[in-house]
């Protein structure tokens, strides 16, 4: 039996309306594998590589490179079994035919992220997909949740997962009263409380892993399993070079060689990257909220937190780019979990290895 | 997904947020509420495009009506700001700088000099700037370059919702008088604002494009012409770095510099007048510190040196475009071709 699969432009994050065309990865007529990377897209926010959701053999290219293009549009014809170019003709014909740009204005009624209030402080959170144990997905040191702009849609087609930007980072607000981790990880639990989540599973990124390893640790009957990717407190050394240049940079010159260290690509690092990381920082609060929370994790390059022993008290899965040049991958060494360390990946794995990772957790979850 | 408001929206909530922040912060300006203590409507206007609107309600007795005298309220919220005040005074537009001018030139300007830098004043005056609205020679000037020349003021020229937020709550923070120069035919752009307080640092360029074939430096309304002219000319396989000065005092002359260092060619965009002009400045700057860099001579695209028409014909072709500032471009590279 045959398939006819029609590969079309991805919507990375909230704000994306269109993708640029940069190169075809894959040529006319090649047989693609499911997680295949088929082409590189590029946006005003990022860059990245689409992979085939599918297999077959890649029998029409639609989009040229250069071309720019709305979300949703016609990348390409995937063809499972036999179909011959008449059939191939009418899909797209259909298919541009029936087309709008922009899904009637649908992206502004969308699923968005909401704001409430917890205890006296503004929390944003992003509630995504429905069913099963929920996924809290909890993002790094000067981060916010769309760290997960490659995961949270994925792994939200088989539950609920709910992305937060942490007190300090993101929408969410910038002071903070102790400014250690056990207030980071008490905000995520009162955040479980409000949405009368009794137990989750946890992952968290750097240094959310940490904060995820703490709330293990506050609250061992919460936590159902526990995915950790390139997390603090499972070793002593960090790049305090990055945390203390990340936190003083005030500039792009001053950033960019930062940021360039947690990709294992440096061109991800765009200006609007740049840009975007500097506006963050600009933002009231935002700078001590940094200070403190560097201070609490380590001193100059050493983590202050060893949190080894809570990894034992439920499942988890260790997650590390090799190349990882934050904190480093020999951490996951030894610890009583399943490790899958990433040949030549970097800190910000989770973006750079979406699709992989994204198949290892929820693979991870559904055995749990 | 962060929430859009106008460059006007953003100037209102910038004065709103830091007025709520800072009792010392207040208005004072002509119509900047509009209508108080005389019959008919409070809060009526809130400027003369609306930019102050709903300010006197929230914050009586911190909008303040002036007379139609620029030379006694300018001068007023001079003096305040030396006795611990922050004023924020509205120039309706900078085209009347002339009524006002001792009280900057010779006095504000001068304080924090003269006084061995025990005196400080922090002043904010934002005026309206620029031409496209159809208002004639008094009311259209782009006098950035005015006071620019003049020691001891700080000059900021938002390009965009994002930066005229940031930039503001920065001026009135500033203890130097600040001349806040408000492009008129910006004030309905839409753009991505914060809710939260921020701070837009001075003296630090915006990097709105990267390229690596020529550098495009402007300010203000210009870089949107500046943008658009280099999205076409992407299309021809030239790839132009786009700088936004944001404020033209401080420079940001080390941004200039190395972009042009690595480009080889400038073109510097300017809606001023052409003499003693930001486009002069940054020329003779690149000129004097990155001369073996340049691989062909620096381009201007500016006003012509006329006043600005009143003939909605003749102020169209007085006003750069973005055709104008690729003419240019191809002119620089072209340059190096004929060599």
């Amino acid at each position: 039996m045959s398939q006819i699969h029609t590969l079309t432009m991805p919507k990375w994050g909230l704000s994306m309306t269109e993708g640029r065309i940069d190169t075809w990865l894959k040529r006319e007529g090649e047989q693609i594998n499911k997680g295949d990377e088929v082409l590189d897209v590029e946006t005003d926010k990022i860059s990245s590589s689409v992979e085939a959701p599918f297999s077959g053999v890649l029998r029409r290219l639609i989009a040229q490179p250069d071309e720019t293009l709305p979300v949703g549009a016609l990348l390409a014809v995937v063809v499972e079994g036999e179909a011959d170019e008449a059939e191939i003709d009418a899909v797209v014909q259909r298919f541009q035919a029936e087309f709008v740009p922009g899904g009637d204005g649908e992206q502004d009624s969308g699923p968005a992220p909401q704001k409430i209030d917890l205890g006296g402080r503004t929390l944003r959170y992003f509630d995504l997909g429905e069913g099963g144990t929920p996924l809290l997905l909890v993002h790094g040191f000067g981060g916010d949740l769309n760290n997960w702009l490659f995961n949270h849609q994925a792994l939200a087609a088989e539950r609920r997962v709910i992305a937060l930007d942490l007190p300090g980072h993101g929408e969410s607000g910038k002071t903070l009263q102790r400014g250690d981790l056990d207030e980071l990880s008490q905000t995520v639990i009162a955040l479980l409380d409000h949405l009368d989540i009794q137990h989750a599973h946890l992952a968290g990124h750097s240094m959310g892993g940490a904060v995820s390893l703490n709330l293990a640790r506050l609250a061992p009957q919460r936590v159902r399993t526990l995915t950790l990717i390139a997390s603090a407190g499972l070793g002593r050394e960090i790049n305090g070079d990055y945390l203390q240049g990340f936190v003083d940079a005030s500039n792009r010159n001053a950033l960019k060689p930062q940021l360039t260290q947690l990709f294992s690509d440096p061109g991800l690092v765009t200006r609007q990257m740049l840009e975007d990381m500097l506006k963050f920082k600009r933002l009231e609060g935002v700078d001590s909220a940094l200070r403190q929370l560097a201070a609490a994790l380590a001193d100059g390059g050493v983590q202050r937190h060893d949190l080894r022993a809570v990894v034992a008290q439920q499942p988890s899965l260790v997650i590390w780019g090799a190349a990882d040049a934050i904190i480093p991958a020999s951490h996951a060494e030894g610890l009583p979990a399943e490790v899958e360390i990433l040949p030549g990946q970097g800190h910000m794995v989770q973006m750079e290895a979406a699709e992989r990772i994204n198949q290892r957790l929820a693979a991870f979850l559904a055995s749990h | 997904m962060a929430r859009k408001i106008s460059y006007q929206q953003a100037i209102n909530e910038a004065l709103a947020q830091e007025m709520r922040r800072d009792s010392s912060v207040f208005i004072i300006g002509e119509d900047v509420a509009g209508g108080a203590g005389a019959p008919g409507e409070e809060d009526a206007w809130g400027g003369v495009l609306g930019v102050t609107k709903g300010l006197y309600k929230q914050f009586p007795g911190r909008v303040l009506d002036a007379p139609l005298s620029e030379i006694g309220y300018v001068g007023a919220a001079v003096g305040a700001a030396t006795q611990g005040l922050r004023p924020v005074c509205e120039l309706m537009f900078v085209d009347f700088a002339g009524c006002c001018l001792d009280q900057i030139l010779n006095q504000a300007a001068k304080f924090r000099y003269m006084f061995g830098g025990k005196a400080v004043t922090p002043l904010v005056m934002r005026t309206m700037v620029g031409a496209g609205l159809r208002a004639a020679a008094q009311h259209s000037q782009m006098l950035t370059s005015l006071w620019t020349h003049i020691p001891g003021l700080k000059v900021v020229c938002p390009s965009s919702p994002y930066d005229a937020k940031g930039l503001l709550i920065q001026a009135i923070r500033d203890n130097d008088p600040v001349i806040f120069c408000e492009h008129k035919l910006l004030y309905s752009m839409q753009g991505e604002v914060p809710e939260e307080l921020y701070t837009v640092p001075f003296g630090e360029a915006n990097y709105l494009r990267d390229g690596d074939d020529i550098t495009l430096v402007t300010y203000g309304r210009m870089v949107h012409l500046a943008m658009e002219a280099a999205a076409n000319l992407a299309r021809q396989g030239i790839d132009c770095e786009v700088l936004d000065l944001r404020t033209t005092s401080p420079l940001d002359e080390d941004s200039i510099l190395e972009s042009v260092e690595k480009t080889g060619r400038l073109v510097v965009i300017d809606e001023a007048n052409p003499r003693c002009s930001m486009a002069t400045d940054i020329s003779a700057l690149v000129a004097q510190k990155a001369f073996a860099a340049l691989k062909g001579p620096i381009e201007m695209v500016t006003a012509p040196h006329t006043p600005v028409p009143f003939s909605d014909a003749l102020e169209d072709l007085y006003i750069p475009t973005a055709a104008k500032i690729e003419a240019a471009v191809h002119k620089v590279i072209g340059a190096r071709s004929a060599a």
